[in-house]
């Protein structure tokens, strides 16, 4: 249960950047990978407590999940998708795939303020 | 009324600070011409036995020293102390994982560059640990086999932050009836290619294995010190 040291991370961050901004912050935009090793509604969560007391509150957090993916020495184009993490191959071609390229993104995207 | 938005770009790593720490460690680490492995597995799988025989195994020749990350207690430095090398304990409290600036906390005052070998031992966890860069040059994922051959499918992301895994408790594999084909299956489904050892810390199989493999990924990356003339 790591998950409440990441919110905390990204209130930190995030409010940062917010204080750079005129307008209240409604929302934070995070990017995740599914290799991040962290879980998504853990992580909402966890987010509730990390936002008080920060110029936060009220923010939500809107989490995109991103997949895991390599690339197939097979196919093209080669970027591969993999659709289940304990099978680490292409999801089109079944080859096996033997580097990772995305799924550990842990990225503040952006933050979505009132206009 | 909705109220309007509009999104402004912060594009930023929330791990940015630890893998900072991690990257400026692993440059210490480097210079210092330490050679830094992390040892990562679920409660119970061994590591501490498994750690201990290897302290031992390399002290002699070696200059050796353990760092232990535990939740509560000091009873795993206790154990390694017994291998008679430097070992100090990060004690983390509630937090189930080592991050890069406990290390470096726990570094302090100590002279790195009169390390040939140093060891550091996660908090037993085989999910939070994968997230954190610790400044490591090599990072094992360890499961017993008692665990059951499946573990690599239940917890693949930690099979993915790894260098190697080691099936420990080699000498309960009868008793247990554990299926190494199976293990070695499951390891090479979640991450193809990846190296595989099977040991026995307490009887000592595979062990000369483990340790040839550390002298030798140790002597790739060695500058031109002299290895292990100094121990007292």
């Amino acid at each position: 249960m790591h998950e409440l040291s990441i919110a905390l991370s990204i209130a930190e961050i995030a409010a940062e950047a917010a204080a750079r901004q005129e307008a209240r912050v409604v929302a934070v935009h995070l990017k995740l990978g599914v290799l991040a090793g962290v879980e998504n509604e853990a992580l909402v969560a966890a987010w509730e407590l990390a936002r008080e007391r920060t110029t936060l509150v009220g923010a939500a957090l809107v989490i995109e999940d991103l997949p895991a993916w390599g690339t197939c020495a097979r196919c093209v184009p080669h970027q591969a998708e993999i659709h289940a993490l304990d099978q680490w191959s292409c999801a089109r071609c079944g080859a096996v795939l033997d580097d990772i390229q995305g799924g550990r993104e842990l990225e503040i995207a952006a933050l979505e303020v009132e206009a | 009324m909705i109220a309007q938005t509009r999104l402004v770009e912060v594009r930023q790593n929330v791990l940015k600070h630890n893998d900072t720490v991690a990257r400026a460690l692993r440059e210490r680490f480097e210079q210092a011409g330490v050679y830094v492995v992390s040892l990562v597995s679920s409660p119970g799988s061994g590591k501490t036995t498994f750690l201990e025989e290897t302290l031992k195994r390399l002290r002699d020749r070696f200059r050796v020293a353990a760092l232990v990350g535990d939740l509560a207690t000091e009873n795993d430095a206790a154990r390694l102390a017994r291998a008679e090398v430097p070992v100090r304990q990060i004690t983390t409290g509630t937090v189930c994982h080592l991050d890069a600036e406990m290390v470096e906390k726990a570094l302090a005052q100590w002279e790195l560059p009169a390390l040939d070998f140093l060891f550091i031992e996660n908090v037993g966890n085989l999910v939070c640990p994968a997230t954190f860069d610790l400044g490591e040059a090599f990072r094992l994922v360890l499961f017993s086999t008692a665990e059951g051959e499946d573990k690599p499918l239940k917890y693949p992301t930690i099979f993915h932050t790894a260098d190697l895994a080691v099936i420990t408790k080699l000498d309960l594999a009868t008793a247990v009836e554990f299926d190494a084909t199976a293990a070695h299956q499951s390891i090479q489904q979640v991450r193809p290619g990846m190296p595989v050892l099977e040991v026995s810390a307490k009887r000592g199989q595979g062990m000369p294995e483990w340790i040839a493999l550390l002298e030798q990924r140790r002597s790739n990356i060695s500058r031109s010190r002299p290895v292990g003339e100094h121990r007292e």
